[in-house]
This record gives structure tokens, C-alpha cells and sequence, in this order.
């Protein structure tokens, strides 16, 4: 007896097991039956970025509730993006949805391994028969809270805070930088990034480092592309009583009175419009770049910063934009310059 | 009785694989998922194909080689924490032997990178070795601050000696052709390789050196009883340095299965804690090579089975394999209460007793 009552937290463990399964033996699983199925493989940072993962998320969101479709999500933690991918296509999910530039080789040997399943990749350009690649003309955006910063900067010195050192990331400073010249030639740019690893776009405490050093050597206005990282810059312009830009995302509420505006992407239109283009089986593959022109990416302002930007300062940015999307302002492109 | 000590002694590490695995049942449970549903999710997902099968032997091999590593370290009562550095300077070696002589043809090549990535993991073993050995220095703060060296050194070379500018992923160029190990076919598209063969042997030779051969003798003495081994004349100085030294040899070894026949580049943060799990591998396999493969099998079955759960179901993440490998190690060194309740269940810890007394 007394052995039975040793053992009995033991024997309570598998009895308990075997009840639940019992009961919930019955619960059909919720799947599939015949709904459009949406997989998402999001890059570091994660769903809570409040910047580029979070606003791919709301889109494919949007999605699942408009248009009744099953969502599923990973948030990578390494870098290893084929097994995620591949076990999204493996189930034949009807769309399966790369976010970030890193899974851009991931996802070339995963789609041309499953070509009839279909693929998106958001910022990245993989050149495979069955993936839509979604492009955005950030540099233009950039060119454009460039030159808003330098309208509202007092000091003449303007910051921008990289995510990682990238390619990707060097486009909008590129852009940035050009906008703050061309509405302040004699302006000055101070261009820092917080780090060139992976770990860079979820690493606030570096980026608030960062951006205090910054706004302490004069800087007025800091313009962050680093994904979560981008919310240390917030609570420094907070703290500094300095303004700050937001990305990707419309960040401006996050810190109202401190974020001057957000370059957004519209990533999660972007990513819903795919959704919906699978949804009535009219999925095209290929390269879809948003810029000024069709609305892809604009700078946001909304009753969180319209107290903050002028009338005049609105029109002259208005006048920038008009110029660049009837091409009489070139903006340069880092991908381009590069090559 | 004998016998059955000796099934109590294989079964325990069997229970607290099942209890731990139980519990987490119990916490998807909790969670608001179906336990039954979930582990048919867990096993579907790590045998349920032939490329499954080939993902989890695929996640299996690292954990051998660092299991390996840690428990070798652990019969010269050593404790390796610094797998996870090894790994990391083997693998970089390997990667950037493969990217200064591209040219080497395919057997050659992968032989002299593996001997290349066991050297160099082999030396960064060997310096917390000599550390403990001639500084008295102690060897898990060592390995664990040069893990973070190791991190460094190996982001800087990544990022500033072989970077490949064409990707926008930090990463090293891509190593020759000649290099690459060629893949088991029987697996489907998943880049299970020959490293598996090496992981086995690797294994073996761990057992044979250890138990088969006068250093392998000298090198349990010292784990065993240091100071009865100094009287009957073993150097455990040296002893010490060449087991940390064969440790970080095993650990850089996974270079076979990451460099060699997977990406064919380093990629930084490659690993997902291979070497911390190893010790825990280690741990549950009770230090014997035989049990550090079981164990890897395992936790590479639980790396692969949990990796469906974001897809399958609402409430569990594939985080669930961290916790499911916590409790099972939780499980593992609650041992003492294993032999309490197992051997007072089944009733001869009385005996025990009187054989005390009797004596």
C-alpha cells in the first residue's frame, strides 16, 4: 500500500493524460475544409515589431477576416527560413508568404522545390516562376521625411539610425539623405546603424544608445529604419524632448508629439491584395514595385503629428512628391548605384 | 536483484522521458489543446515522412557531436559548456578553409575541412583546458566566456574577412564545390549526409577510446578520483588539457553537418543552441556515447516534431519543444526521488537497509 500511495504523483500523471485525451478526443480539428489557407513566415523581430513584421501580420489578419481564410504564422528565432517554409508548402497551403529580405535565398530553393504551390516574399526579389516578390520604393519615401526633417530641424543636423547594415537598409539612408539635401542644401546627416547582425532589428537598448548620443551632439530629428529596434529611438526622443520618424508601420502614436511622421510601406495592403488575388484564383507571379506614384509608400500624417507639421512645410514636401512621381527629382537608389 | 538494479538503471532515464513528455501533454492541456492531438502532431512531424525523418536525423547529428563533447569532458569530471563556441570556431574554420582553397577535389576536401574544423574546435577546447589544468582556473566560467569570444571572433570574420556581398544575410562566401558531402538520397530533399556516419563513428571511437584503451582508463580515474589517480602516477594536468582538447574537437565537428552538407557557407547564428542542448543530451544519455545518441535522437525528434505545432494548432507554439526538453531534464536530475519512489515501490530499499544493518 505504501508503495502504491510513492508512486501514486505518477500514476496521477498518465491518469490525468489519458482523461484529457479522452474528452477532447472528440474536438475535430478546425482546418482547412475547403477555406483559402494563408502561411506566414515572419522575420526576426516578430509579430510585436509594431514596424515591418507587425504590419505584414495586420494584412494577412485582414485577410483571415474578410475573407474567412485559415491563418497561420512562425516567427523565425535562428536563421534556418527552409524548414518553416517548406513545411507550409508541404501542407499545400494555398499561399505561403516570405516577410523580409533574409528569406530571399530561403525562398528560391523552397519555391522552385514545390512549383505548384504559391509564394510572396515582401522586400525581397526572388526570380522564380511561381513568387510574387513585393518591392517598395522606400528610397522615395525616404527622400521625402528627408526633407521634412530638414524643414523642421532647428540645429541644421539630422540623424538616421539603421537596423542592420544592409543593402536594404543603405537605400533608404541613401534617400534620406538626398531628401535632406535637396531642402536644405547645407544640412548635415549623421548615419549610424545598430548593429550588422540579425540581432540588430529587435536590439532597443543599442538603437536608444544610439539615438541619445545623437540627439546630444545637436541632432533635432532622428529618422529609424531597424524594426523593433526603432522603439529605442522613440523613448529617446521622448526623453530628449527631440522628434523622431517612424517606419514601415504608421508609428506616429506610439509616441504622439515626439514622432514627426512615419515613412509607411503599405505592406499590409500589400499583403492583403495578395491574399485576395489567390483568394479568387488570379495570383500573378513576378515583380510588383509600390512607390509614391500608386500610393505604396507615403509619409503619414494623422491627428497624432498634424499639429507638429506646417502648412507651408506639407506643401513644399507635396511639391517634392509631385516632382519625383512626374520624374523631374531623381532619387538615387542604392540598388542601382551598386550595380 | 542484481539484474533488476541493472533495468532500474536503463529504465530511469526511459521514465523521465516519458513523465517529462506526460507533463508537457499535461501543459498543452492547460493551454487548450487536445494532449492526444498534439503528440500525434509531434510524432507525425518528426517520422511521419521519409523527409521528416530525415529533418529530425538532421537535427540529431549536432547533438551527437556536442553530447559527445560534453560528455566525454564529464568522465574527467570536466564540465564542458563551451560546445556551443567550439562549434562556432570549427564550423568558421571549416568555411573559410573551403573558401581559401576552392579548388581541392571531393573526397579530399571535406576529409582535410572536417580534420581542419576538429583541430580548431579542438584548440579553442584546449585553452579553458590548459586554463583549469596549469591556472586552477575554473573551466565553465572559461568556456562560457569564450563562447562569447567565439561569438565575436566569428561574427568579425563572417562579416569582414569572407562576407558574401551578393546576400543581404550575414554570411561567408560559399565554400567549392569539391566540399560538399554528398546527401542520402533516401531522405527525400532533406540535407541528412554522410556527417550521420561520422556522428556514429565518432560515437564509437568516444566508447572504444574511453573504455577499451589505457587513456581512456586514465582519463575515468581522473573524473573518478583525482588525487588516487596523481598517487598511482597519471598526469591528470595533461589528461585534463587533451580531454577538453578531444571535447572541442567533437563539438567543432558539427562543421560535417552544417558547412559541409548544408548551407555550404557559415551563416551567423546557424546554431540554435546545439551546444547548450548538448548538454542536456549528455545529461539524459548519462555521459555514455551510446546514450549521448539516443538522446540526441530524441531531442532532435522533439526540435522537428514541435516545428508543426505553429501550423496545426491554435494555442501551442514550437516553443513547446524547449519546455518539453526543460521538463524532461528536470525529470533526468530528479533522480534521487526516481530511486526512492522505483525501488521502495518495488520494495528492496528495505532490504537495502538491512544489509546496512547487518553489516
Amino acid at each position: 500500500m505504501r508503495a502504491w500511495f510513492k508512486i501514486s504523483p505518477l500514476l496521477c500523471v498518465f491518469v490525468n493524460f489519458f482523461v484529457c485525451s479522452e474528452v477532447f478526443a472528440e474536438e475535430v480539428k478546425l482546418q482547412g475544409g475547403g477555406k483559402l489557407r494563408i502561411g506566414l513566415v515572419l522575420d526576426r523581430g516578430g509579430i510585436d515589431d509594431k514596424s515591418f513584421n507587425a504590419s505584414a501580420y495586420e494584412g494577412a489578419k485582414k485577410a483571415r477576416d474578410t475573407l474567412g481564410a485559415v491563418l497561420k504564422y512562425v516567427e523565425s528565432t535562428d536563421g534556418n527560413f527552409v524548414p518553416l517554409l517548406t513545411s507550409f508548402a508541404q501542407k499545400k497551403f494555398d499561399l505561403v508568404i516570405a516577410v523580409g529580405v533574409s528569406q530571399v535565398d530561403a525562398l528560391k530553393k523552397v519555391a522552385s522545390q514545390f512549383p505548384q504551390q504559391q509564394f510572396a516574399i515582401v522586400d525581397g526579389e526572388v526570380n522564380v516562376p511561381n513568387v510574387k516578390s513585393i518591392l517598395f520604393q522606400e528610397h522615395e519615401g525616404s527622400f521625402l521625411v528627408g526633407a521634412i526633417a530638414a524643414l523642421k530641424s532647428k540645429s541644421g543636423k539630422i540623424g538616421f539610425i539603421g537596423g542592420m547594415d544592409i543593402p536594404l537598409i543603405r537605400r533608404f539612408a541613401l534617400g534620406y539623405q538626398a531628401g535632406a539635401k535637396k531642402a536644405q542644401p547645407d544640412i548635415k546627416v549623421v548615419t549610424n546603424y545598430v548593429g550588422i547582425t540579425e540581432d540588430s532589428w529587435n536590439n532597443p537598448a543599442k538603437a536608444k544608445e544610439l539615438a541619445v548620443s545623437q540627439y546630444d551632439s545637436g541632432v533635432d530629428v532622428i529618422f529609424s529604419a531597424s524594426g523593433a529596434s526603432g522603439s529605442g529611438l522613440f523613448d529617446a526622443a521622448e526623453e530628449k524632448k527631440k522628434y523622431a520618424i517612424g517606419v514601415d508601420s504608421n508609428q506616429n502614436w506610439v509616441k504622439p508629439k515626439y514622432i514627426l511622421t512615419s515613412m509607411v510601406k503599405c505592406i499590409t495592403q500589400a499583403v492583403f491584395d495578395v491574399c485576395k488575388e489567390v483568394s479568387r484564383g488570379e495570383f500573378h507571379a513576378g515583380i510588383q514595385r509600390n512607390g509614391l506614384a500608386d500610393g505604396g509608400v507615403y509619409y503619414a500624417v494623422d491627428q497624432f503629428n498634424q499639429d507638429l507639421l506646417s502648412k507651408s512645410l506639407i506643401d513644399q514636401v507635396e511639391q517634392f512628391k509631385a516632382d519625383i512621381i512626374s520624374g523631374k527629382i531623381q532619387v538615387p537608389d542604392y540598388y542601382k548605384n551598386k550595380k | 536483484m542484481i539484474f533488476f538494479k541493472k533495468m532500474i538503471y536503463f529504465l530511469k532515464p526511459l521514465f523521465s522521458v516519458v513523465l517529462g513528455l506526460g507533463l508537457g501533454l499535461v501543459i498543452t492541456k492547460i493551454a487548450g489543446e487536445d494532449p492526444w492531438n498534439v503528440l500525434q502532431i509531434l510524432l507525425k512531424s518528426a517520422f511521419g515522412s521519409r523527409y521528416d525523418i530525415g529533418m529530425t536525423l538532421f537535427y540529431s547529428i549536432p547533438l551527437v557531436f556536442t553530447g559527445l563533447s560534453v560528455a566525454l569532458a564529464f568522465q574527467a569530471k570536466l564540465f564542458n559548456i563551451g560546445a556551443e563556441g567550439q562549434l562556432a570556431m570549427g564550423s568558421i574554420a571549416a568555411a573559410a578553409f573551403g573558401i581559401y582553397f576552392p579548388n581541392i577535389p571531393f573526397p579530399v576536401a571535406p576529409i582535410l575541412a572536417s580534420i581542419c574544423a576538429f583541430l580548431v574546435g579542438a584548440v579553442w577546447g584546449a585553452i579553458p583546458g590548459w586554463l583549469r589544468a596549469r591556472r586552477g582556473s575554473h573551466e565553465v566560467i572559461n568556456t562560457i566566456m569564450l563562447n562569447f569570444i567565439a561569438s565575436g571572433l566569428t561574427s568579425w570574420m563572417t562579416l569582414y574577412l569572407f562576407r558574401n556581398l551578393d546576400s543581404q544575410n550575414p554570411e561567408t562566401k560559399a565554400v567549392g564545390a569539391g566540399y560538399w558531402m554528398p546527401h542520402l538520397k533516401i531522405f527525400g530533399e532533406s540535407p541528412v549526409s554522410f556527417s550521420i556516419f561520422i556522428a556514429l563513428f565518432a560515437a564509437f571511437c568516444v566508447w572504444f577510446f574511453l573504455w577499451k584503451t589505457a587513456l581512456g582508463y586514465e582519463i575515468r580515474a581522473v573524473g573518478q578520483n583525482e588525487s588516487a589517480a596523481r598517487t598511482v602516477g597519471i598526469d591528470s594536468a595533461k589528461i585534463r588539457i587533451l580531454v577538453m582538447a578531444v571535447a572541442g574537437g567533437l563539438s567543432g565537428l558539427v562543421a560535417t553537418n552544417e558547412i559541409l552538407a548544408h548551407a555550404g557557407r557559415f551563416r551567423l547564428g546557424f546554431s540554435p543552441g546545439y551546444g547548450f542542448m548538448g548538454i542536456a543530451v549528455a545529461l539524459l544519455g548519462r555521459n555514455k556515447p551510446g546514450g549521448v545518441v539516443l538522446a540526441a535522437l530524441l531531442f532532435g525528434a522533439l526540435h522537428k516534431g514541435t516545428s508543426d505545432l505553429d501550423l496545426e494548432t491554435e494555442n501551442v507554439t514550437r516553443d513547446l519543444s524547449q519546455i518539453l526538453q526543460a521538463l524532461i531534464i528536470l525529470c533526468v536530475s530528479a533522480e534521487g526521488l526516481w530511486s526512492f519512489l522505483l525501488e521502495s515501490s518495488f520494495g528492496f530499499k528495505k532490504k537495502k537497509k538491512s544489509e546496512i544493518r547487518t553489516l
